[in-house]
């Protein structure tokens, strides 16, 4: 294999296994936020302001997985 | 297909310092948000009108929020333009890199072409300046409310192996929140362009709707995660002593 086709799985490779447990996380948390919800809804506002944050949190870890994907793809 | 570029492409040169498309864009954001402040707060009245209470609507929910987080409102007005001002800015910059313009108007440049305007935050540059800004001021308000020796005493903590360990691991934490920081909002909106790029270059009519929502969308949160991440390290810096 040459170096533009390791490039190419590389590339392909980060964002796709990159992707799958923050993927997982962010499924969870919503589910727990809706569940968290559904059984105390004054606390409604709080819960989901948590809730996103938690979320961006880890589609941050998604992110770098791209960043990464990026970097291989144009730059190096 | 116009080349897709990780860096913010240089439009030219003054002195040592090339000014980018990026910043050509950064500084209409900031003509925009001066201009807007000036016309809101010129008619300024005691029965306000449609702009001025579209404003005060905005700067309510805000300081709920805030209030919320931080416990008490006076803390909540202390901070709210560190806050809100990371939070317009950031949201300015987004929704301006997504109009027509941005990304295809061309500019000649050393025999190539590059587009004259560029989404802020696709800079690393600029993301990076808001989160070394927000950590350095996190941390001097806490210095300056709880006090200097007080707020360095939790990342020197030199009571016994597992505080030292401890506070060693809140200094590199700071420092990760600096890189995740920058990085987060860096990877979104650069995402967010390259979609763009490649969609109107395969299907240019109708389909990108969704994606231009999508991206409408994901500048808005960004904007509002950023602020609350600073928000909620100053809740955490400003502390009082837990009961």
């Amino acid at each position: 294999m040459d170096a533009e086709s390791i490039r190419l799985w590389a590339t392909v490779g980060a964002i796709a296994i990159g992707t799958i447990f923050p993927a997982i996380s962010i499924g969870w948390i919503g589910s727990s936020a809706v569940k968290s919800i559904g059984r105390n809804p004054e606390a409604a506002s709080k819960v989901q302001t948590m809730a996103i944050l938690a979320i961006a949190f880890a589609e941050a870890i998604a992110i770098y997985a791209l960043v990464v994907a990026l970097i291989v793809k144009f730059v190096a | 297909m116009e080349e897709i570029s990780l860096k913010a492409q240089e439009l030219f040169n003054i002195g040592g310092f090339g000014f980018t498309n990026s910043l050509a864009l950064t500084l209409v954001a900031s003509l925009v948000l001066i201009c807007f402040s000036f016309v809101v707060s010129r008619r300024v009245r005691l029965v306000p009108g449609n702009l001025q209470s579209a404003v005060e609507m905005g700067m309510e929910y805000f300081l709920d929020l805030m209030e919320s987080t931080l416990g008490s409102m006076a803390k909540a007005e202390k901070y709210f333009p560190l806050i809100a001002t990371i939070f317009i800015f950031i949201l300015t910059s987004n929704l301006l890199g997504i109009l027509p313009g941005v990304g295809s108007l061309m500019f000649e440049n050393h025999g190539g072409e590059v587009p004259f305007f560029r989404s802020p935050a696709a800079d690393l540059n600029f993301t990076l300046a808001f989160a070394v800004i927000s950590v350095l001021i996190t941390n001097i308000i806490g210095m300056a409310s709880v006090g200097i020796f007080k707020h360095l005493g939790k990342f020197f903590n030199f009571k016994g192996p597992i505080d030292f360990f401890i506070g060693i691991l809140e200094l590199i934490s700071e420092a990760a929140k600096i890189i995740s920081l920058s990085f987060r909002l860096f990877g979104n909106v650069f995402a967010g362009e390259v979609l763009l790029t490649i969609i109107f270059f395969l299907a240019p009519y109708f389909i990108p709707l969704p994606f231009m929502l999508l991206e409408i969308f994901v500048g808005l949160i960004q904007a509002f995660i950023f602020s609350m991440i600073t928000l909620v390290s100053i809740a955490l810096h400003t502390a009082e002593h837990e009961h």
